[in-house]
């Protein structure tokens, strides 16, 4: 049951002042799959994920990573529950006083005991695997948002993460940068079967490929949808859900007539 | 719609029995007429309490969000509180603006979190909490310095060596040019100024005395402590807010690091080492400033002044002004960083985390002069 399920989410409340936020998730995510949580903006994704995190502790609930609540554990088992975790965060989160090759470096050299010539060699490993290759003396201010969403992920897969979880890797970036970016997270997972937990409110070309979608709605707080990409898009009994697949299949014809 | 006929809207009010009246609109209902209309019929409303109205749209030939918005406001002012509300005759267009808009649309007020109105009592209640937990964030940031300050005493290697270095030269040496400015200056003012007095006395040779004494162990630290909390104070705290708002303190944490050894204690080490240096330049300058001043206007002789510097300062000065900058160091960084930390939403943010830790660290840096004058006296 704990191998197959890296994360599983019970009875999730998050309350900021008195205003709730999150009402009572359930789900868990098998390991392996690509996971996508979709809504709207200030429907709670963000913060769903920085409490998955332990970033921020949650009202109540249970938020078991591997095999540690870290809803509740101590500081120990949450550094253990940590290892298996790599994260793309929202704004990339590179630290700007270090270039591309030193943000990627810094959890290499900090919890691994490899010489420095060969975390070089790592970080131009993890740099070449996500096609900035030319690009490790830059800083993250010299270098474009897709290219910052790159480098992001090239420090979340430095230690070879069990589960990756991504906050709107393709958000702000145009068409074709946020299709290389799914696309590069697609081959990722397809080569190395990283668990991915990926937040998003847009039906990118990732939605294609996931594996189970939970939604959530601003209004409720709750999950108002779950299952597969087709499940939800053909026959969800919520006409919340069909209005935002509904958009997606109008602009998917508006693409496919603009291509012919 | 017809936006082109510009008739300008009119109103009605035709008062019935028992204080039944009716509302009749002719015209436009849009941005121009609206907040006139509004203005007058509430003021209307108001003087007589009707028991219920009627709105008659029979007339109208235009209404947009703005003519809705004027019989929402009717509908819900408090001269009608108890009353009954009717429309009546609402064009086709006008009928599907208003079930468009409102009315449930607009009774609901406006969510405005932090901005609801509220008694003093709750205000004090809800300030008391924001103070509470502010104080708790303090505590816990102490708690969390004073551990990795342990933890880096234990295991030295822990600390960022690199970042210390970067932030002792950022701090200090960069500092060094406006420190030693602003004191020479201050060190000629105060020679200069009790000159003034001294001369007549014929005692000018106390002016090297006064400048020693007053620089070394009181304006010194002070002096640099204020340049350094202007300079370095708002950049670590706008450093670090700038780190928390773009989510790297968040990505540091998940990559386990721990963000205080990592951005705090270098800034803590290096202001402490720098800043009591940067104090000894200060009183250094300072006395030159003096000196330049005794030497040109006084007719003192360099050697002289220098030798009256010597004798007047004990070696107690010079230790107390150094252990008081080193707590103005101590004050300057972890403020600077505390209000980083503290920083929340968008980039803002930012700007109110450097502004209040300069603010903050002036203030406990007076204070603490002052704890220490009197600490003195009773010494
Ligand atoms: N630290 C916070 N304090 C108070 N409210 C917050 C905080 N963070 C987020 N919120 C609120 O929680 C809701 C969800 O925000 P978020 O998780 O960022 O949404 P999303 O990522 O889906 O756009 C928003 O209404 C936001 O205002
Ligand atoms: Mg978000």
């Amino acid at each position: 049951m704990i191998e197959n399920t890296p994360v599983d989410v019970g009875h999730l409340t998050v309350r900021y002042g008195d205003e709730l936020i999150l009402d009572d998730l359930s789900f868990s995510v098998k390991k392996g799959e690509i996971f996508v949580i979709l809504g709207g903006s200030g429907s709670g994704k963000s913060t769903l994920l920085r409490h998955m995190l332990g970033l921020e502790r949650p009202e109540s609930g249970r938020i078991i990573i591997g095999d540690t609540d870290i809803a509740e554990c101590s500081e120990k088992e949450y550094a253990a529950a940590l290892k298996k975790i790599g994260v793309l965060f929202q704004s990339s989160a590179l630290l700007g006083s270090m270039t591309i090759a030193e943000n990627v470096a810094l959890p290499i050299i900090e919890h691994t005991a490899l010489p420095a010539r060969a975390v070089a060699e790592m970080v131009r490993m993890k740099l070449a695997l996500v096609g900035l290759g030319d690009y490790e003396h830059y800083l993250p201010s010299e270098i474009s948002g897709g290219m910052k969403k790159r480098a992001g992920l090239a420090r979340a897969l430095a230690l070879n993460p069990e589960i990756l979880f991504l906050d709107e890797p393709s958000a702000g970036l145009d068409p074709i940068t946020a299709e290389e970016i799914d696309d590069l997270i697609i081959d990722i997972n397809r080569r190395t079967d990283t668990t991915m937990i990926i937040v998003t409110h847009e039906l990118a070309s990732i939605f294609a490929v996931a594996r189970r979608v939970i939604m959530l709605d601003k209004t409720s707080k709750k999950i108002i949808a779950e299952g597969t990409p087709r499940d939800l898009k053909d026959s969800s009994p919520n006409p919340l859900v069909r209005r935002f697949f509904r958009r997606y299949d109008r602009t998917e014809q508006k693409t496919e007539s603009n291509t012919t | 719609m017809r936006r082109k006929d510009s008739s300008p809207c009119t109103y009605q009010l035709y008062p019935g029995m028992d204080g039944r009246w009716t509302l009749r609109l002719f015209g436009r209902l849009d941005i121009d007429t609206t907040p006139e209309t509004l203005h007058s019929v509430t003021a209307d409303i108001l003087k007589s309490k009707p028991v219920s109205l009627q709105v008659d749209l029979s007339g109208v030939t235009y209404m947009d969000d703005y003519g809705t918005l004027l019989i929402n406001e009717l509908r819900h002012s408090p001269a009608l509180r108890d009353a009954r509300f009717e429309i009546e005759n609402a064009s086709a267009d006008a009928a599907e603006t208003l079930k468009r808009l409102g009315p449930e649309h607009a009774t609901r007020p406006l969510p405005a979190p932090g901005r609801k109105s509220m008694n003093i009592v709750a205000e004090l209640g809800d300030a008391t909490i924001g103070a509470m937990i502010g104080l708790k964030f303090f505590v816990a940031f102490i708690g969390s310095v004073f551990l990795s300050t342990l933890s880096v005493i234990k295991k030295p290697n822990t600390l960022r060596f690199d970042d210390t270095i970067g932030h002792m030269k950022t701090t200090g040496v960069d500092a060094v040019p406006v420190v030693a400015l602003i004191s020479f200056l201050l060190g000629m003012i105060m020679a200069f100024m009790s000159s003034l007095q001294l001369t007549q006395f014929g005692a000018n040779i106390y002016v090297a005395s006064l400048v020693a004494v007053a620089m070394v162990s009181e304006l010194g630290p002070i002096m640099t402590a204020i340049v350094v909390a202007g300079r370095s104070g708002s950049a670590y705290a706008a450093e670090i807010s700038t780190m928390k708002i773009s989510e790297e303190i968040d990505a540091l944490s998940v990559m386990r690091f721990d963000p205080v050894l990592f951005l705090v204690i270098p800034r803590i080490i290096a202001a402490m080492v720098v800043i009591p240096l940067l104090t000894i330049f200060s009183s250094f300058f300072a006395i030159a400033g003096g000196m330049f001043i005794g030497v040109t206007m006084l007719d003192l002789t360099t050697s002289s002044y220098f030798q009256q510097t010597i004798n007047t300062l004990k070696l107690f000065e010079v230790f107390w002004g150094l252990s008081k900058s080193l707590v103005f160091a101590v004050i300057i960084a972890s403020v600077g960083c505390l209000r980083g930390v503290q920083a929340k939403g968008g980039p803002a943010a930012v700007g109110n985390a450097a502004t209040s830790a300069v603010v903050t660290c002036i203030f406990l840096i007076i204070l603490f002069d002052s704890l220490f004058a009197v600490m003195r006296s009773y010494w």
